[in-house]
């Protein structure tokens, strides 16, 4: 097993175990900050993909973003932070049922990982992909770029539509 | 790549493997003399009354609102910013606009009064 | 096996780079502050311990260990008991990405004075790093269950937050200059005191500046942890050694924000004069070592006036702040890169 695997079972195992964390823990507290290290894990995992720029920007925008939005959402919401939120509804027949699909859309996932040919690229992976992100985003991706731009507006819009103080 | 990355994941097991052990340290090392007064929060010698996890003002959750979309546009800044001495005129205009798009929303938040403390 | 040297020599930096930190950051610099607040103060500080008090901070360390570590029945365990870590493990971390010094040549082999500054990301990690810190406050108030604890975590992390904006965008002004992202090649294009960022960053320098100061919760930002309405802050529920992990992590920090400043604003390791002019060649370890006095120095100087302006300021009022974040700093950060823009484009 040489360090790339290890490194690479090290983020995996964070994965799991975190994102399992955030479905079965009965305080919602938990589930949110279990979040954290999914995203980290992930950024990890980016890291190993050669992808620097996204795995640090998956920090800043979902770690250092969104999960605040998430923990204040729960924070705000304080009447459900000490309640047992596991959902009402699992019976014996529910969770027997939820078993059977859940076996057999893991069955078909291996089973498609196991047959496809997967495509292995041949180009030496860069060394930064910064000024290559830059460079496309400005020339190739231009539209795309500026739609971005145009959806974020949209998205300051709904922001401020929502934090308006009613006169 | 991994091999540049390894000695900052080495040192990020390292940081918080020295804190674990501050933290293993301080339980094992301080007194123990535990009653029931100093396990009480403390509310300035007032008795401690309901829970603080009470509901508390939603400004909070709009100021991280509006910083995710802030924050994301400024991500889109840094490689452009990197690349910028390689770019030709056309892409520095495009980006110029782009930073237009961007004050507009930020003005607009800020007459609708989005981004006002009070 | 080369993996196993990498590794080793990582080591072998880290335990130098935590003992500069703890020695010089968090012990120092809490003397420093306690000598120079009495200083301004026409008091003598602490004088008892060691030679002009210097070992004041062991004595202090040594007894935050012996105390009692109490965690409030109403406190959520878990919690309370991660916050701290986090807050230190990343106050440490974050000096993965510094260089030192600049490279040492021994023999063919090129060695980096510090963890990982070549990185090509370098100060975007920083900015992440920061922005998880965030966590170890708005926890340490969350898991107290104390109504001044978790107004200051809140308090705190929206502040940072906010704060963070002005940074980030502070920041692409010196990309804008070096065109990279690391923290070697930004400091690598300083070389002389005429080419130091400052000089062509004075907008970018004061608001980084002010963001910093927000960011590291110190005074005139210090509302996280204002004494008069919140007792300790965020911390009110901490004793023994836990509080002092957040005592040391915010030396750290400052600490850090000041070798951020002066490796992306005032020239980092380089020497105000080419190494030539001192007979020194480069890659030597000779040079090496003055780089790192000089480096030190300078961190020195910025943590000075980040205690100066403690003793000196009064502190603000919370939407004083929050208005100063979003309706100055900010807009006055995206004049700012469009000026840089519009500089380099005309130079060019």
């Amino acid at each position: 097993m040489d360090i790339f695997s290890i490194v690479f079972y090290l983020f995996a195992v964070i994965i799991v175990v975190s994102a399992a964390i955030v479905v079965m823990s009965k305080n919602i507290m938990y589930s949110a900050f279990s979040l954290l290290f999914t995203f980290f894990g992930v950024a990890g995992i980016y890291v190993l993909l050669n992808a620097d720029f996204i795995a640090v920007t998956q920090i800043m925008i979902y770690i250092g973003g969104i999960l605040i939005l998430i923990i204040f959402g729960v924070m705000l919401t304080s009447r459900i932070t000490g309640v047992d939120i596991k959902s009402g509804t699992t019976g014996k027949v529910q969770i027997a049922f939820a078993g059977v699909i859940s076996l057999v859309i893991a069955i078909t996932l291996i089973f498609l990982f196991a047959n496809t040919k997967w495509f292995t690229s041949e180009l030496k992976p860069h060394q930064s992909t910064i000024e290559d992100i830059g460079k496309e985003l400005l020339t190739n991706y231009l539209l795309a770029f500026e739609v971005a731009s145009v959806l974020l507006l949209i998205a300051i819009i709904g922001a401020a539509f929502i934090a308006r103080r009613k006169s | 790549m991994l091999e540049a990355y390894l000695p900052l994941i080495f040192m990020l097991i390292f940081g918080f493997g020295i804190a674990v052990i501050f933290l293993v340290l301080s339980e094992w090392l301080g007194a123990r003399r535990i009653t029931k007064e100093k396990q009480t929060t403390y509310e300035s010698g007032m008795q401690p009354f309901r829970t603080a996890r009470d509901r508390f003002s939603v400004k909070f959750y709009l100021v991280a609102m509006s910083f995710i979309v802030f924050d994301i546009e400024v991500v889109f800044l840094y490689p452009w910013a990197v690349q910028f001495k390689m770019l030709s005129p056309e892409a520095i205009i495009a980006m110029f606009i782009f930073i237009a798009i961007l004050f507009a929303g930020y003005f607009y938040e800020l007459r609708k009064g989005g981004i006002e403390w009070q | 096996m080369d993996i196993i040297w990498t590794l080793l020599e990582a080591l072998i930096k880290a335990v130098v780079i935590l003992t500069l930190i703890l020695l010089f950051a968090a012990a120092l610099g809490v003397w420093a502050e306690r000598k120079i607040s009495a200083w301004i103060q026409n008091r003598i500080g602490p004088n008892r311990v060691g030679p002009f008090g210097l070992l004041q901070p062991f004595a202090d360390v040594f007894k935050l260990f012996m105390k009692e570590d109490l965690i409030p029945k109403a406190a959520d365990k878990t919690f309370h008991r991660i916050a701290p870590i986090i807050t230190l493990g990343i106050a440490i971390s974050v000096y993965a990405v510094i260089p030192f010094a600049g490279d040492v040549q021994i023999g063919d082999k090129v060695y980096h004075m510090g963890i990982a500054p070549d990185l090509n990301i370098g100060i975007l990690f920083v900015l992440a790093l920061t922005s998880v810190g965030v966590y170890g406050i708005t926890l340490a108030g969350w898991s107290s269950n104390n109504k001044y604890s978790l107004l200051g975590g809140l308090r705190s992390s929206a502040q940072m937050i906010s704060y963070e904006l002005s940074m980030g965008l502070a920041l692409v002004g010196v990309l804008l200059i070096a065109g990279s992202l690391s923290l070697n090649d930004i400091v690598g294009k300083q070389d002389v005191i005429w080419r130091w960022n400052v000089i062509f960053q004075p907008l970018g320098f004061i608001l980084f500046l002010v963001s910093s100061f927000a960011e590291t919760n110190r005074t005139p930002f210090d509302l996280p942890e204002a004494e008069p309405e919140l007792v300790g802050g965020y911390n009110t529920e901490y004793s023994g050694m836990k509080f002092g992990m957040f005592f040391l992590a915010e030396y750290a920090n400052m600490a850090t924000a000041s070798a951020i400043m002066v490796l992306l604003y005032f020239g980092g390791w380089q020497l105000p004069i080419p190494a030539e002019w001192l007979g020194l060649q480069q890659g030597s370890i000779s040079l090496a070592i003055v780089q790192f006095l000089n480096f030190m120095l300078k961190i020195a100087l910025f943590v000075f006036f980040f205690i100066w302006v403690r003793w000196t300021v009064p502190r603000f009022r919370y939407d004083q702040l929050m208005n100063l974040g979003w309706k100055v700093l900010l807009p006055l950060a995206l004049l700012n890169v469009l000026l840089t823009a519009i500089g380099i484009w005309i130079l060019k």
